[in-house]
Parts: C-alpha cells; sequence; structure tokens
C-alpha cells in the first residue's frame, strides 16, 4: 500500500472546498479491495487514523525499519491477504499466489527476502485434499524463491462464513545499507520500465468466472521476483522505485507513484508488451489491460541513461524476457499519467475507482 | 486481431486527419450518436487530433446512462428478493438509482451477478430451478437480437423461472428530438454503426430528409470515426446532406433481416423516458403481450414504482449538446465520477465524466495542480 | 450499444435447437450463438457484441477504406495546404 498521499492529492482536486462526504458508502463494498481511489480512501480516512504512525504513513509496499543492534542492513517487513477465486486457477493456486505476493513486495523495495508466516482462515467442509495441495504448492513455491516458512496459524469458521480459504502472509527481509528505493523518488526524466506483458492474472481468473468463461483458460503470471530484482539492483544502481502493480493493475502503481513523487508518467501505448491472448480477452470484455492485476511483473522507475541497459539485463532473466521502456516521468501534469496512444492523440489514465466491470457500452 | 488492429493504424490515421484538415475551411459541429464511439474518441484522444474548427458533441448514444431512473429503482426493488438472482451487464451495475446502485445492493447480501451475455442468464437459471433469475435487458437495438434470443431461448426450454426487465431504447427517435430542440447546434450525426448492422439504415432516411443534415452511419475504429469524419465534412463544406454508410463490411441498408424479425416477434414500440431528456415518443420497446410470462415487471409488480430526476442535473441539455459540463453548478462539487446526479457523469464516456477527466489535465497543464 | 468484436467461426452446432458456434478472438475462443449468421461458415469472420454474433464481415468491404487512403497518397491530395 502507498495510497495516502495519493488519496489526499484525489480528494482535494474532486471536493475542492465542498464538504460533502466524498462518497455515500457506509459499508464495506468490493471496490474498496480493487486497489484503485476506493481503497486508497479506505486507508487514508479509516486505517491511518486509526493505526498511522511514521513508518506505516509512508505506504510503501514494505515497511523498512531500523532494528536495534543490526548495523549492516534495514529490516523489512510486509503483509498480504490472499481471497483470490477460483482457489485454483490456470497457472497456481492460491498458496503459489500468497507467497509470490509476499515474496514481491519485499523485492519491489530491494529487501532480501527471507522468511513468511502464514496465517489460514478455512471454511468447514474444505477437502483436506484441496489443503495439501495448496500447502504444498506453498512449499515449493518458498523453495523456489529461497524463503522459508517460519510460523504459521491455522482457524477454521462455520460453513458458510468462509468461502473455502483465506490466507495471511507476513514476509520479513533486509534491505543493505545503500539501497533507498522509494515511491517518491521519480524524478522528470526517468523512465518507467515495465518487465513483462500485462493483465496476464487478472485475464486469467477472469476467463474462468461464472457468466464470463472462454473456452481458452488464459494462465496467471504469477511468480516470485525476488532472482529478477537482485539482478536489476546489482546491475543498476539508477533504480529509484519498483512496485509489483497487483491489484489496480499498472495505472495504479504509476499512478501512486506520480502522486508520492509529485510528478507527472507519460505512457506510450505502443510500447506496452500484451500477451495476444490477453488483449483479445480485454477486447471481448471491454476491459483495459492497464487496470488488470499482474502477478509475476514489476515496474521499475530507473534514470533515464541507464533505462536500456536495465531492460537489456532484465531480458537475460527468464521472467524478464519482455521487459521494455513503456514511458517516462515528466515534470508537466504532476500526480496526472498520461498515454499517448497508437492512433496519435492522447487520454489520461486515471486511477481506477473500484473494480473494473465487464462492459458492452 | 483481424479486423480491429488494421482499423487502429496510426498512419492510417494520419492520412485521414491531413485529408480532413484539407477539407475543411470553416467551424463544424457534429455529434457522434453511439457511447462507444465516444469511447473511442477520449480513448484515442481523437478531438486532440482533429483541426480546431471541428466541434465533436457527445450524443446520448449511452443505454446505460439514459435508462430512466425508475427503471434503475425497480431494478433495485427486484434483486433486493432473496428468491431472485439478478443478472446484469457490467455497465449498469454502478449507475446509481433513487436508492444506491447495484453494486451497493450486492454489498449488502443481494444476489447480484454479472454476465456476458443475456444467454448466460438463461444458462443460470436451467441450473438454477428453485430461484428466479432476471435478466436486466438494456440496450438500443444492437442488443435486441440477444435480448430476444434470451427470450425466445427460455421460452423454447420451458423455463418457468427466467423473467427480463426490460428497457430497451431506440436511436431515431433521439435524434429527431434533438433536431427538434429549437437551440439545436449540431449539424451532421455520425450514425450508430452496430444499431445499423442490426437494423439497417432504412430509418435514417427520413431524418435526412427532414431535416437537411448530413448522417454517415460509422464504425468504432480510430480509422472507422476518422473516415465518418471526413465524409461528413465533406458533405458540409459542399453543402450536401446525404445518408453514406462508412461502416459496409458489417451495415447493409436493410440490416440482419433474421434479428429484425425475431425483434419484431418479441418485442413493440412504446414511449420512453431517457434520463436527463423526459419522455421521447415511441423511442423504445418492450415485451409484446404473448410474451408476458417472461416480464419482470409483471411478475414482481413493480410496474408502480415511479421516481423523479435530480432537479439540479441538466444531463438532458448537455446530451443534446445545449450547455457543456462547466456550466452546470453541481459539476466537480456533488457530482463527480463517484458521486454522479445523472446520465452523463454516470458513464465514464458521459460527456460530463470525459470532461472531468481532461478539465483533470488541463488544469495541470496550467499548473494548478 | 456499441462493443461489437470480430472473430473467427470455427466451428457451429445447434444447441436446444439454436445455432450456436465456436469462435476465435486472436486466440481466445468464446461460445456465440450464430443463429442470425446462419450463413456464416469455418474460417469466416463475423462482428460479435454480447455473446451474438450480428453480422457476418464483408472482407472485400473491409479493404476499401485502405485502398482509398493508397489512391489519395498517390493523387498527392494528402500534401498540407500552405496556410
Amino acid at each position: 500500500m502507498s495510497d495516502s498521499a495519493t488519496a489526499k492529492v484525489l480528494v482535494s482536486e474532486l471536493l475542492g472546498s465542498c464538504p460533502a462526504p466524498f462518497a455515500g458508502y457506509d459499508r464495506v463494498l468490493l471496490g474498496h479491495g480493487s486497489g484503485g481511489r476506493l481503497s486508497a480512501d479506505l486507508v487514508s480516512r479509516l486505517f491511518l487514523p486509526a493505526l498511522g504512525n511514521e513508518v506505516l504513513n509512508r505506504l510503501e509496499d514494505q515497511a523498512s525499519c531500523v532494528l536495534p543492534g543490526l548495523e549492516s542492513a534495514r529490516l523489512a517487513i510486509t503483509t498480504d491477504s490472499f481471497v483470490v477465486r477460483p482457489i485454483f486457477f490456470p497457472g497456481g493456486d492460491i498458496g503459489r499466489l500468497a507467497v509470490h505476493g509476499t515474496v514481491n513486495d519485499l523485492a519491489v523495495g530491494g529487501a532480501t527476502p527471507l522468511f513468511l508466516a502464514a496465517a489460514f482462515i478455512l471454511e468447514e467442509g474444505l477437502p483436506l485434499d484441496d489443503l495439501r495441495r495448496i500447502a504444498e504448492s506453498m512449499q515449493a513455491a518458498a523453495a523456489e524463491a529461497g524463503v522459508t516458512v517460519v510460523a504459521g496459524d491455522t482457524k477454521v469458521v462455520d460453513r458458510g462464513k468462509g468461502d473455502q480459504i483465506f490466507i495471511t502472509t507476513t514476509g520479513i527481509g533486509l534491505i543493505p545499507h545503500g539501497r533507498a528505493l522509494s515511491v517518491a523518488s521519480a524524478r522528470p526524466g526517468d523512465r518507467v520500465v515495465v518487465s513483462g506483458t500485462i493483465g496476464d492474472h487478472g485475464m486469467a481468473i477472469m476467463s474462468v468466472r461464472e457468466g464470463l468463461e472462454f473456452e481458452t483458460a488464459l494462465e496467471s503470471d504469477t511468480a516470485a521476483l525476488n532472482g529478477l530484482t537482485e539482478l536489476m539492483l546489482r546491475s543498476c544502481d539508477g533504480i529509484r522505485a519498483m512496485r509489483d502493480p497487483t491489484r489496480g493493475g499498472v495505472s495504479s502503481a504509476l499512478n501512486e507513484i506520480a502522486a508520492a513523487s509529485g510528478v507527472g508518467v507519460e505512457l506510450v501505448e505502443r510500447a506496452l508488451p500484451l500477451r495476444d491472448s490477453v488483449k483479445a480477452a480485454c477486447e471481448i470484455l471491454g476491459l483495459d489491460p492497464l487496470y488488470v492485476a499482474n502477478e509475476g511483473k514489476l515496474i521499475a522507475i530507473v534514470a533515464a541513461a541507464q533505462a536500456d541497459d536495465l531492460v537489456s539485463a532484465m531480458r537475460t532473466h527468464p521472467l524478464g524476457r519482455d521487459a521494455a521502456v513503456i514511458g517516462a516521468v515528466v515534470a508537466e501534469h504532476r500526480g496526472t499519467v498520461v498515454m499517448k496512444s497508437v492512433a496519435g492523440g492522447s487520454r489520461i489514465v486515471p486511477m481506477l475507482a473500484g473494480e473494473q466491470l465487464p462492459r458492452i457500452c | 486481431m483481424k479486423f480491429l488492429d488494421e482499423f487502429r493504424d496510426g498512419a492510417a490515421v494520419d492520412k485521414l486527419v491531413r485529408a480532413i484538415r484539407n477539407r475543411v475551411t470553416r467551424p463544424w459541429t457534429i455529434m457522434e450518436v453511439c457511447g462507444g464511439q465516444t469511447h473511442t474518441i477520449v480513448k484515442y484522444g481523437i478531438d486532440e487530433i482533429l483541426p480546431e474548427a471541428i466541434e465533436l458533441v457527445h450524443g446520448p448514444g449511452c443505454p446505460v446512462c439514459v435508462t430512466p431512473l425508475e427503471v434503475l429503482d425497480r431494478a433495485h426493488a427486484i434483486a433486493s428478493r432473496p428468491d431472485v438472482i439478478f443478472c446484469s451487464f457490467g455497465d449498469m451495475l454502478r449507475v446509481p438509482g433513487s436508492r444506491g446502485d447495484l453494486l451497493q445492493l450486492k454489498s449488502q447480501g443481494a444476489d447480484v451477478r454479472v454476465v456476458y451475455s443475456p444467454l448466460d442468464a438463461v444458462q443460470i437459471a436451467a441450473t438454477n430451478p428453485a430461484r428466479e433469475v432476471v435478466f436486466f435487458a438494456i440496450g438500443f437495438e444492437t442488443t435486441a437480437p440477444a435480448n430476444a434470443m434470451a427470450v425466445a431461448l427460455a421460452a423454447r426450454r420451458g423455463l418457468t423461472n427466467f423473467s427480463v426487465l426490460v428497457s430497451h431504447v431506440l436511436v431515431p427517435p433521439a435524434i429527431a428530438a434533438i433536431l427538434d430542440a429549437p437551440d439545436n447546434r449540431v449539424q451532421a450525426f455520425l450514425g450508430p454503426g452496430h444499431v445499423c448492422t442490426v437494423v439497417g439504415f432504412e430509418e435514417y432516411e427520413p431524418l435526412v430528409a427532414r431535416f437537411r443534415v448530413p448522417i454517415v452511419i460509422t464504425g468504432f475504429e480510430p480509422v472507422d470515426m476518422l473516415e465518418g469524419i471526413l465524409r461528413t465534412v465533406e458533405q458540409l463544406e459542399a453543402g450536401e446532406a446525404r445518408l453514406e454508410n462508412q461502416y459496409g463490411r458489417v451495415v447493409t441498408r436493410a440490416g440482419n433481416t433474421a434479428s429484425v424479425a425475431l425483434i419484431a416477434d418479441v418485442f413493440e414500440v412504446c414511449d420512453r423516458k431517457w434520463r436527463g431528456v423526459g419522455s421521447i415518443p415511441g423511442s423504445g420497446w418492450r415485451l409484446r403481450d404473448k410474451y408476458r410470462a417472461f416480464d419482470a415487471e409483471e411478475r414482481f409488480s413493480v410496474q408502480a414504482i415511479d421516481t423523479e430526476e435530480s432537479s439540479i442535473c441538466i444531463s438532458g441539455l448537455i446530451l443534446r449538446g445545449q450547455k457543456k459540463p462547466h456550466d452546470c453548478p453541481a459539476f466537480g462539487t456533488i457530482c463527480t465520477p463517484e458521486t454522479p446526479l445523472g446520465a452523463t457523469m454516470v458513464s465514464a464516456e458521459g460527456a460530463c465524466a470525459a470532461y472531468f477527466a481532461y478539465g483533470r489535465l488541463k488544469a495541470a497543464h496550467a499548473g494548478a495542480v | 450499444m456499441c462493443l461489437g468484436i470480430p472473430g473467427r467461426v470455427v466451428e457451429t452446432f445447434l444447441e436446444h435447437g439454436i445455432l450456436m458456434g465456436k469462435v476465435d478472438f486472436g486466440g481466445v475462443s468464446k461460445r456465440v450463438c450464430m443463429d442470425h449468421v446462419r450463413e456464416a461458415k469455418p474460417g469466416d469472420y463475423v462482428l460479435v457484441h454480447v455473446g451474438f454474433a450480428l453480422a457476418q464481415i464483408d472482407e472485400v468491404e473491409a479493404h476499401r477504406v485502405f485502398a482509398f487512403l493508397e489512391g489519395m497518397d498517390q493523387l498527392g491530395e494528402l500534401d498540407e495546404i500552405p496556410r
């Protein structure tokens, strides 16, 4: 999460001096979990007033803390909950996703991920075979990523109260001194780099949802990115920030960076790496891939002079084969992301309000 | 994707823009009817690359935006029932009625589901025989064949738990209403390409004859729209008023005769209220008597639900191109994309929503952020 | 009312007496009702809106605008008029 600054900018822009409440919702909506403006709103207007402190308020993907007695590095901590449906999807499952998601939140902060703790909320009636499959999948993912699950917890709720399984993972890692990535560090002139094709995970989930099924299953891109991030940080010292564009997609990640850094971002539509199948699925449902979740990709903001070399380095890694420069940080339209379309004209890429829904219009 | 990508080609777009530039000698006001065409204009920044002399006014061609408040309230009432599975296109879920939108209703426990096709709703009815399944059948003529087929299929399969809440709207009466308005500024139309794919374009000929405005039936990709605009400008510059078909790869004069026949079997013309505009006679379709069994309004007795529209909202004037969003006192203050009052802010392609986004960009450019 | 996407017919079959089909869109397939485009055969392209094929795509007509643009190019009609 790094939504507080964004939320403040957007709220003030939208309301001007109007005292009317921002939104008339008095209950949690699905949109509050979508990674867009509603999510940002929930954080800034409910959670931060209750829980805020100097570290939390920075709202990076991972908190980095100085640990008394630890001189050579800072401690990185992050936590995430996983509620994906279906729990087994093309390309992965909720367990694998949980490990990858938490490893990635640490990795994009420049941390070496070390340990995970996993808490499970299980619905009465969940088949033990399913649970076993998920646990084994988590172990495999953790081993691949070089992390260890060192603590866990299990709770069970009544049938009907828990939708099969929810997983919360907390991750701990170490950020070597000298690394100071931050979403507030982007500067005009920097380049925006993506590690590969966008929208794969979200469309894989869509493609198996009731009422929206495709005959062809698209595959999630879920993957642990710490190997790629280590390669990037060792080969390039001009990386300002990295984000993993999960829910809310590339758009949310870049809007958050734009707001936190007080800069504008310009994207080039032609440069966006997109799988044909994902593009087709988006066209059919009327969805914009910029807003669709990714679970094995990252965005990096890098100094202009080093961008091309960074992309070349990334392309030597299996998870960076389709890496590309997709835009630049600019001094104009601060806080706003703009994209130049393949037809030549531009449009704003605003932060999504809530969930992106298929459309017919 | 074939028949899609080539119509987004930057080089072709460039040539068409230059051709338009070479033809234009004075200002023209053109309305694109269809919400999908507005979407293309916004998505590709088309009004940015056109010569300033051409003003594009966004028309009422968004069935989502123009669905009257009372229909939304009836949907809300039906979807609130515990025995109902309420199926809808995604677009409709965030449109606010008097008591909130369907998404909020879902958060309160209602079984509201997004479907891609009306036929998916029929399938849900077949697999949930103990529940009532209602499909929110909105749309222009484009969606009518699918909606009609859903009713026909449910009848064929003998389903007794399926019904439709119908709110179909028709384009030609809306165009007539716009052109009839005393201070109308629209001089030509880009006609609705997919509507005409279904019903053909015969109905537009009397409009051209009566009002003496060019109507060019246009597709939805950037190349289509720019070619449509070029042909429109050529007519305007020459003082002509003809019906032309730019979208010939799918549009014919008679349309899809099988669709026209099924629509005529299932639906009949009626008066329809358009949100923000008011009632336009003969501008809607409703279920014919023989299909009453599938009429959700009757089945759930919601016909009596009537509602008042917001008095502040000037959607109607904006939809007709008579006022701009900035003219509205509620614009950007109590009326925003998150808290829309009327049709034109509800949809992301509505004039107010589009101006909201562009306005932020212009203000940002001016250093106002 | 507008989102219509072109796809290639892969196969057609009857279901409950109504003609249905599998249509491929750039590598992704979906079930589509083909009942109003009965003349479309595997390999043909159709325009699909909400899971319903509205029309078969006329491939010759589809090329028209590009031939037109090439013609304009050759006539030099696309050169900027000096202002």
